[in-house]
């Protein structure tokens, strides 16, 4: 089809010049409204332009007319055709005691698996410590780790640790910020087909069965309790749930036997991502300040048995919230 | 899609196709940059107005800072790609927007996800595995944009097209004869009246040399679809013919034989 160029893109520049000033309107303030009016114009003035679009795809010149016509189109097809989420009430309280242990059930099995890994990275860390001492070295995370645990013990019970003295809520600052990126870390490396989170979560797992055997061989079980559950029993399953939510994405990108496409899969698991990584930072607080403000006390200012029942209280009220918490309303 | 020109085509309900044009890792490198430098300056700001509160206490101003840092170094994107639907300060400044890959709007987990994971794409630094990505990827997406279900596209200004310029002023000889007017018109492609008005559009840009190679390549192409007589084009230059046959192509038919 041949236009007659100057006469049609004349007729219709008004139209596409309003259009745009809408679009830009709309977008510069994301909390425009419009009225009734407005939406009816700004649909008649889409749907025309499309027209236009369609009319020019024959165009034998002037493909910069086109192109401007075409990014005014895709403009308001975004604006046209998305439905934005209703805006619905925050309910922090609902979201923290329903939807987050609600989605960590749903997807359970995959938080057996990452607890799986973990403790087979426990194991190995465990054993190697054990049988071969001076291995530490190299598994150890930081160099603190590496000396005597007893000499250590020793040193702690002489007295409180000065050097958090007037330290303690930046201490904990640093534990919380910290431990949130190794846990968006472990979430993201998902994308790698989950092989990265898996490896994330065995070094994990080797760390920790590492300390717990130095401690043991050495007969400092009471300590290292005392010392790790206080915090641990928060903050390691927190760590397992970033692990459960990389798992998750992974999950969706392979699809096995899935009859779904990856986008469809991706979109569907999308707010499920987000509520599992945000239900992790919220542990991770609390672990941060249990740690900064408790568990780095021992004994005589604080009685391991006190510490000990403290953590087993904790991983007692954390299991019966990701067992039990808005079951009832899930089942209504 | 196209690759080579990085653009992706979206078929409307109405059954209207658009292509939106993808931005590349060079730009989208650069908005991180201008983002980088508005997070330094946002958590700078923090942490000299913090210090006012020390009189409280020096460890909860730093603790704080921290947590504040964190916040904004986390919550930048989130918060500005959700408020200003997929832009940042960086991307509004170089016309960049987060879309859905299907060209519509942007949701609030997607948003979440593609900025939570920046922890990947940048790594080990400066977005280097983004950037491959980025690169290999068909739609120019980092790893966040393909876990996110996420594209950024580029909205560059276009100017209001303008053709009044090229169409003005002299003598069309060729008009007289309009069965051949009609035979141009069938065969000239799209493709080769955009060359044409793009010539004339940047005649001016050319060296002399080269307009005259290039007007006279455009003039022979289309001489070859319908050859006019002598008479009709034979006193006049190949930029002049060029004009005219964009002329009929833009449809200017049975015009009178006098000058306008």
């Amino acid at each position: 089809m041949i236009l007659d160029l100057p006469r049609f893109v004349a007729a219709e520049q008004a139209y596409w010049s309003e259009l745009e000033a809408i679009l830009d309107r709309i977008e510069s303030d994301a909390g425009a409204g419009m009225t009734l009016d407005q939406m009816e114009r700004f649909h008649y003035l889409y749907e025309r332009s499309s027209a236009d679009l369609a009319r020019m795809a024959t165009f034998s010149a002037e493909a910069e007319a086109r192109e401007h016509v075409e990014s005014l189109v895709a403009r308001a097809y975004g604006e046209i055709h998305s439905t934005r989420e209703r805006r619905k009430r925050p309910r922090p309280l609902h979201w923290f005691f329903t939807t987050f242990p609600g989605t960590v059930r749903r997807h359970a099995r995959l938080l057996w698996i990452a607890v799986a890994i973990t403790l087979l990275g426990c194991a190995f860390g465990g054993v190697a410590v054990w049988r071969d001492p001076d291995s530490k070295a190299v598994i150890m995370p930081f160099s603190g780790l590496e000396g005597n645990p007893a000499e250590r013990v020793a040193k702690e019970e002489k007295g409180p640790n000065d050097q958090l003295r007037g330290h303690r809520a930046s201490f904990s600052a640093q534990l919380m910020t910290h431990n949130i990126r190794v846990s968006i870390a472990t979430f993201s490396l998902g994308i790698t087909w989950g092989a990265g989170t898996a490896v994330v979560l065995f070094y994990n797992g080797v760390t920790l069965g590492a300390v717990s055997a130095d401690y043991v061989r050495a007969g400092q079980t009471e300590f290292l309790l005392g010392w790790l559950l206080p915090h641990g029993v928060i903050e390691i399953p927190a760590i397992l749930i970033a692990g459960q939510a990389g798992l998750l994405l992974a999950s969706a990108l392979i699809g096995w036997g899935r009859r779904t496409t990856r986008r469809e899969r991706l979109r569907a698991i999308g707010g499920d991502l987000v509520t599992l990584v945000s239900g992790v930072a919220v542990m991770l607080v609390w672990a941060g300040l249990v740690e900064a403000f408790l568990s780095q006390y021992h004994r005589p200012v604080v009685p391991y048995s006190l510490k000990i029942g403290f953590g087993v209280a904790e991983l007692i009220l954390l299991v019966l919230f990701l067992g039990r918490s808005g079951r009832s309303e899930a089942a209504r | 899609m196209s690759r080579c020109s990085r653009t992706i085509e979206i078929e409307t309900p109405e059954g209207v196709r658009f292509s939106l044009l993808l931005a590349g890792p060079l730009v989208r490198f650069v908005a991180w940059l201008i983002d980088t430098a508005a997070v330094i300056g946002i958590s700078q700001a923090i942490g000299r107005l913090l210090p006012l509160a020390g009189v409280i206490s020096a460890d909860i101003v730093q603790a704080s800072t921290v947590i504040l840092y964190f916040a904004v170094s986390i919550g930048y994107g989130i918060t500005l790609e959700w408020r200003w639907r997929g832009q940042t300060i960086g991307k509004r400044l170089l016309r960049l927007r987060v879309m859905d890959e299907q060209g519509l709007h942007l949701r609030v987990t997607q948003v979440v996800i593609r900025n939570l994971m920046r922890a990947v794409d940048a790594a080990p630094a400066f977005y280097m595995t983004g950037g491959l990505a980025c690169l290999l990827s068909a739609k120019a997406r980092r790893l966040g944009d393909l876990a996110a279900g996420t594209i950024v596209v580029r909205n560059p200004k276009l100017p209001h097209p303008d053709l009044a310029q090229l169409l003005e002023g002299k003598f069309n000889s060729m008009l007289a004869y309009d069965h051949l007017v009609r035979r141009l018109r069938q065969h000239a492609s799209p493709e080769a009246a955009g060359i044409a008005i793009q010539a004339l559009v940047r005649r001016d840009q050319f060296a002399p040399d080269a307009r005259v190679e290039v007007f006279h390549e455009i003039a022979e192409y289309f001489r070859s679809l319908a050859e006019f007589p002598e008479e009709a084009v034979g006193q006049i230059t190949d930029e002049q013919y060029v004009r005219n046959v964009v002329e009929i192509l833009a449809g200017r038919m049975r015009r009178p034989a006098t000058s306008s």
